[in-house]
Order: C-alpha cells, then structure tokens, then sequence
C-alpha cells in the first residue's frame, strides 16, 4: 500500500516520462524489442556457420561487420532475419498487383474468404446445437458429451482426406475448406453458447415466469441477450480457429492458391524468407479477424445499454 | 415437466405409424418377389408382437419402470432386426440400376423398421434422460449409458446408408469395414502410434508446457515482464501456429524431433499465459494472510499461489492435449520418415485405402481421448477443493 492510495489522492503527478515507462504500451514494446533481438541473434547462430562455409569456399576475406551483414542477407537463410522478411512481406502485398498469384494479398483473399465462410456457418451450427441443447433434456444428455469428445479427436488430420474426397466426387474450391473451418469453430461456440444460454439466474427466471412470459419470451427477452458476452468470447476463439483450419485444408489441394499454399509451396523449394512473409501475413490475419470480433462486440454491447467496460 | 411429456407423446404415436407401415409395406420387392416382416415365421411374430407392447408403453405419458424395460427390450429387437437384414438389402443396391428414390420405395418396409428402431431408441434415451438417479453406481450407468446409444446409433445409421445406397467405398467406407481393417493392420498401426504419440506427442507436450510453465514462473518475479509479455502471449495464442511445421522439419530434419519442435512452440503459449493467470488468481487477502505468516517468496508459491493456479495449468494442459496431437499430425505432412500417423493418412489418401485412413483416425480420436481423459482425471485427483468438482 502506497501512501498516496491511503490518503486516497490520486498517485501525486508522475512526470510524463515515468508514466510512460510505467505504461502498457512501453511494456509491451519492450518485449516486442527483446524478441527483435532474440530473432536476429538466433539467425545469426542458425546462418552463420553457412556464410563461413560459403566464404571459404570462395576464399573470401571479410571483416566481421561485411561478414554480419552477409549473414544478415543470405537468399535461402536457415531463419530469415526480420528485416528480410519485413522486406519481402512488404514487396510481396504492396508493390505487386493483388489480383496476381504473385502477391500474398492474392493468397490472404483465398483463405480470407474459406475462413470466413467456415467460420460464419460454424457459428451458425454452434448456436443451434446450443439452443436445442439448451431446450431438450435429452439432447443434452446424448449430444454433448460426443462434442466434447469431438474435439479430442484431432480433426486437422483429416482435413486432407475430407479436401482429397470431396475432390473425388466433384465439389473442389471454397466449400470443403470451409467445411473443415466449420468443424473446428463450431465448438467453442456451442459450448460457450450453452453455458450463456444457462447463465441468467434463477430469479430472472422466476421473474419472467411470474410476468406469465412463453419460452420463446424467455428465450428472446432473456437467455439470448444474457448469452451475448459469452458468443462473443468464443467467437474470437472460432475465428481464430477457423483461420487455422482454412490454411491446413489449402496444404492437400495441390497447392494452387492460399496462405497454406504458399507455405508448401515455399517448403518444397526451401525459400524461407517467402514462407516467414506468408506466416507473418497469417498472423496479422489472425489479429484482424480477432480484433474485428472484438470491435463488433463492443458495438453490439454498446447498442444493448452495457456500460463501456 | 408438463412440456416435455407432452412432446414425448408424439414420438410414441410416430412410432405406431412406423410400425403400421413397417408390417404392411413390403421389405423387399425386388422384380416380382414382395418379402413381408410377418412371412418370416413364428419369431418374425414374436419380436413384431413385443414391439408393439413397446410402442403402446410409449405411448403411455407416465415413466415407469416396467415400461421403460419394455421399451428398452422393444428398441433392442427391433435394432436387432435392423441389423439382421442388412445385408440382404444391401445386396439390392449394386444389382439393381434403381435410383436413391425408388431403392427407398423398393425396401419402405425396412426403411419403415429404421425409423420405428430410432424412434424406440429415443423414446428410451428420452425416458432414460428424465431419471433422477440417487446412488452414484446408477447415475454413472445413466451418464454413460444415454450417449453410447445416440453413438452407436450414429455408426449404424452410418453403415446403413453406406451399405444399402452402395455409397462409392472411396468416398465413405461402412464402419464395419473400418473395423475389419483396424484389426487386420494393428501392427502397422502399432508402429505409426509409437513414432507419432510415444515420440513426438509426449516429447513436445512434456517440453512444451513444462517450460511455459517454468517460463510463467520466472515472468511472475518481474512484473514490468509479466505486463508486457501477457497481451503478445495471448496474440500468439490466436496465431496459426501449425504453419511453422515446414519450417521445422526444414530445420530439425524428417524424423519425430521436427514433429515435436511443432508441438512445443503450439504448447508453450497457451500454458504460458494460463499459468500467468493462475499465479494471479490467489485473493489479495489470502496473500496478505501468508505475508502475516511470515511466508518467504517460496512458501507463498508453493502453498498458496501454486494450488490456487492448478485449474488454470490444468484447463492449459487440457487444451494442450488436443494441439499436441494435431500439430504432431499435421507436422507430418510436411515429410517424415516412412512411418507416423499423419505420413500414413496422406499418402492411403493418395491410395484411395480410405478405410485405413479412417482406421488411423479412430487409433488418433481413441488416443487424443485417453490423453484428454487421462488429463482430466489427474485434474480431479489434485484439484478436489475446486467448486466445479463439489457435488451440489
């Protein structure tokens, strides 16, 4: 305990500068630096040792900063250096025309779109299931327990076998991929949908019935708008899930277009800078999608009255 | 309940319609010949004869024990009879050039079995769902027993279809098949389940969260670390991180060390964070408490902030248990050795030998679950204090 916190004062003006090393933001950038460092030392451990077999080979004296910024600066590096890869996530999503195979906003709309079918038509499922779980006794008893066990089946591994079947019977493109996002996020979602469903007290539900309130009163005036934080929790788990689940199901498909191709394709002719630039624009991917989840909910809770947390 | 009893009735009177159209409908009518249900002797009238006692208990709104006996024994007969004529159905599908719809129309009374067996079946798991069991022996039956009916008649739903469309073998195998399969190359599937589970899985999730949770704990000490570290662990977390298998296996080469690489950097974060959240859990007064004690660093995390944390490590190991096996798996289609679960899934893919793909899966989801359930079970041995273990 501090003495301004006991004196009940707010903490006596910090300078500017202290409350900005005290900040969140200083914090986390920190770190984000310390990763930075960490990167480039371990690509210098990883490339290193090829660098002094190349120089030696053609018997190349160099002095240990032109050495440093020869191993910073391989074609095919062991670990690509961060600003390699900046550059080449740069020159690969600005400078080339998007609608071109060669540029990875080309790839990123191919699984942007399969991951955003998967994901809205498992979430879609997921309430669903939630709602008749919530309703019927007996679905409760007999579905939810194959959902949980659902999910401790690695589904990912059948993704090739669903992408390569579905092929077989005609249906190729965006449908199978999304069938296996769908898969994978329709789970949090039913899980975090029932427990919603379940979450408004039992006096709430006293009071409803004592207004005389139908179950679909209940339902509509209650349960949905009680379970609204708890869908939209899990809906950041299923997008995410959704992403990851659209780019294993691009790795089978011969590689033809997508993140998840793109990395294959990258892993058979061992161009790693390509395959850090197109992890690098998955994950920006992944921070999107979540963040747009999160910007929706805090519109919607919003427009529902809740105070601004 | 008045809502569900009543809704319960209808079941009962679909059940009775089924069972009509099942005795009047032929089973089969293949060329000139009509096969009924009642012309095959004097068990044919016997099972027929029980079934309608179980369907009339059906539609009885009370539950009582006699009559869920009779529905049970009334839904077992009629699966069994279910079962026992497949075969001559599916023999109709592949000599006969007939169409989905007039295959149905070909065999509506079989078809009129299937749905009067299902309606039984739920009738039951309905009855059974309803029961308040008072000892523990019997709920646990209850708890086990109402979801192993709705799975197994999932798979012979499955096999039904399959077997009497005579669906292509490539696209779905019948679960019998899988079955035969399973079997016949266990130890195939013995030396797969070694290099992928006993190897990698266990490897990469033993070093995985064991150095997240070593790491968390070190992170706690430094709280300016711990502030920046949680928002960049919890964004990692959200990244696909299974897209870096083929950059591992470029780096630690084809066997299971690349596979597990995959499977520690996809454990590391989640237990990373979770124990950080954990570490926090502990109640301000309780900390103050073993301050009052006298309690150094250590004491306090050892017997205060370690047991509060335990349901956070667990849930991060829960969720681990299914990511190992996925990003072992997935790992593998980047190349392997010729051995693993996942190198065997992609290339009988390529082969077309679905069923021992589909054979390869069951051996994954039956491990992915012992894992899961393995978990679970230390989860409840260790943290027996938790309110979500309490019996109300």
């Amino acid at each position: 305990m501090s003495a301004a916190t006991i004196t009940g004062s707010l903490p006596a003006r910090a300078s500017l500068g202290a409350r900005f090393v005290g900040s969140r933001f200083f914090a986390v950038a920190v770190v984000v630096i310390g990763i930075v460092i960490v990167w480039y030392a371990g690509a210098f451990l990883l490339d290193a040792p090829f660098q002094r077999y190349l120089d030696s080979r053609a018997n190349v004296e160099r002095t240990p900063v032109e050495f440093l910024r020869a191993t910073f600066n391989q074609p095919k590096p062991t670990l690509p250096t961060p600003h390699q890869v900046a550059v080449d996530t740069f020159n690969s999503t600005i400078l080339v025309n998007p609608t071109k195979p060669s540029s990875l906003l080309f790839h990123a709309w191919v699984t942007l779109s399969s991951t955003l079918a998967g994901f809205i038509s498992g979430t879609l499922l997921g309430v669903l299931i939630a709602v008749g779980i919530v309703h019927l006794k007996s679905l409760d008893k007999s579905l939810m327990p194959w959902i949980i066990s659902s999910q401790t089946i690695p589904i990912l591994a059948i993704a090739p076998m669903v992408i390569v079947v579905l092929a077989a019977v005609g249906v190729t493109g965006l449908i199978p991929k999304a069938l296996i996002s769908t898969y994978l996020s329709f789970f949090p979602v039913t899980v975090g949908m029932v427990k919603g469903l379940r979450s408004p007290a039992p006096i709430h539900l006293d009071l409803m019935r004592t207004y005389n309130s139908s179950r679909w009163q209940v339902f509509w005036k209650l349960r949905v708008p009680a379970s609204l934080p708890f869908l939209f929790t899990s809906m950041k788990v299923a997008v995410a899930a959704a992403l990851v689940g659209a780019i294993v199901a691009e790795l089978p498909t011969g590689a033809v277009a997508g993140i998840g191709a793109k990395l294959l394709v990258g892993s058979y002719y061992s161009q790693s800078i390509q395959m850090w630039s197109a992890l690098v624009v998955g994950s920006l991917m992944a921070a999107l999608l979540v963040t747009a989840v999160g910007i929706v909910e805090r519109l919607v809770t919003r427009r529902m009255g809740a105070r601004p947390s | 309940m008045s809502g569900t009893r009543r809704e319960a009735v209808w079941q009962g009177w679909v059940a009775l319609l089924a069972l009509l159209a099942a005795l009047a409908w032929p089973l089969i009518s293949a060329g000139g010949a009509r096969t009924y249900l009642l012309s095959a002797g004097s068990n044919a009238v016997l099972a027929a004869l029980l079934i309608v006692v179980a369907v009339v208990a059906g539609l009885g709104a009370a539950a009582s024990s006699v009559g869920n006996l009779v529905i049970l024994l009334g839904a077992a007969v009629a699966t069994a009879w279910v079962i026992h004529l497949l075969p001559s159905i599916a023999l109709i599908a592949p000599a006969s050039q007939l169409g989905r719809g007039e295959l149905i129309a070909a065999t509506s009374g079989f078809w009129a079995l299937v749905v009067l067996a299902w309606l039984l079946s739920w009738l039951l798991v309905r009855r059974l769902a309803e029961i308040e069991a008072s000892r523990r022996g019997a709920r646990f039956v209850l708890n086990i027993s109402v979801p192993l009916i709705f799975g197994l008649w999932i798979v012979l739903f499955w096999e039904l279809v399959v077997r009497s469309f005579a669906v292509p073998f490539v696209i779905l195998p019948p679960p019998s098949a899988i079955w035969t399969r399973l079997i016949t190359s266990v130890p195939t599937l013995a030396v797969d389940f070694r290099q992928t589970f006993l190897k990698a899985v266990l490897a990469g999730y033993a070093i995985g969260c064991g150095s997240g949770f070593l790491v968390a704990i070190a992170v706690d000490r430094v709280p300016f670390l711990k502030r920046g570290l949680l928002p960049v662990g919890n964004l990692v977390s959200a990244l696909p991180l299974v897209a870096i298998a083929p950059i591992m296996v470029m780096w630690f080469g084809f066997d299971w060390q690349s596979k597990a690489a995959v499977v520690v950097a996809m454990t590391f974060f989640p237990m990373l964070i979770n124990t950080l959240a954990g570490l926090a859990a502990s109640e301000t007064m309780e900390r103050d408490l073993m301050h009052t004690y006298a309690a150094n660093y250590r004491q306090s995390l050892l017997k205060l902030r370690l047991p509060a944390a335990l349901p956070f490590i667990f849930n991060a190991l829960k969720i681990n248990s299914t990511l190992a096996m996925i990003g072992a798996i997935v790992a593998e289609f980047f190349g392997t050795p010729i051995v693993g679960m996942g190198f065997r899934i992609s290339t009988e893919v390529g082969r077309m030998n679905t069923d021992m793909v589909w054979a390869e899966i069951a051996v994954a989801a039956l491990a992915g679950s012992v894992f899961y359930g393995v978990v679970a079970l230390v989860e409840r041995a260790s943290t027996f204090w938790h309110p979500s273990f309490r019996q109300p």
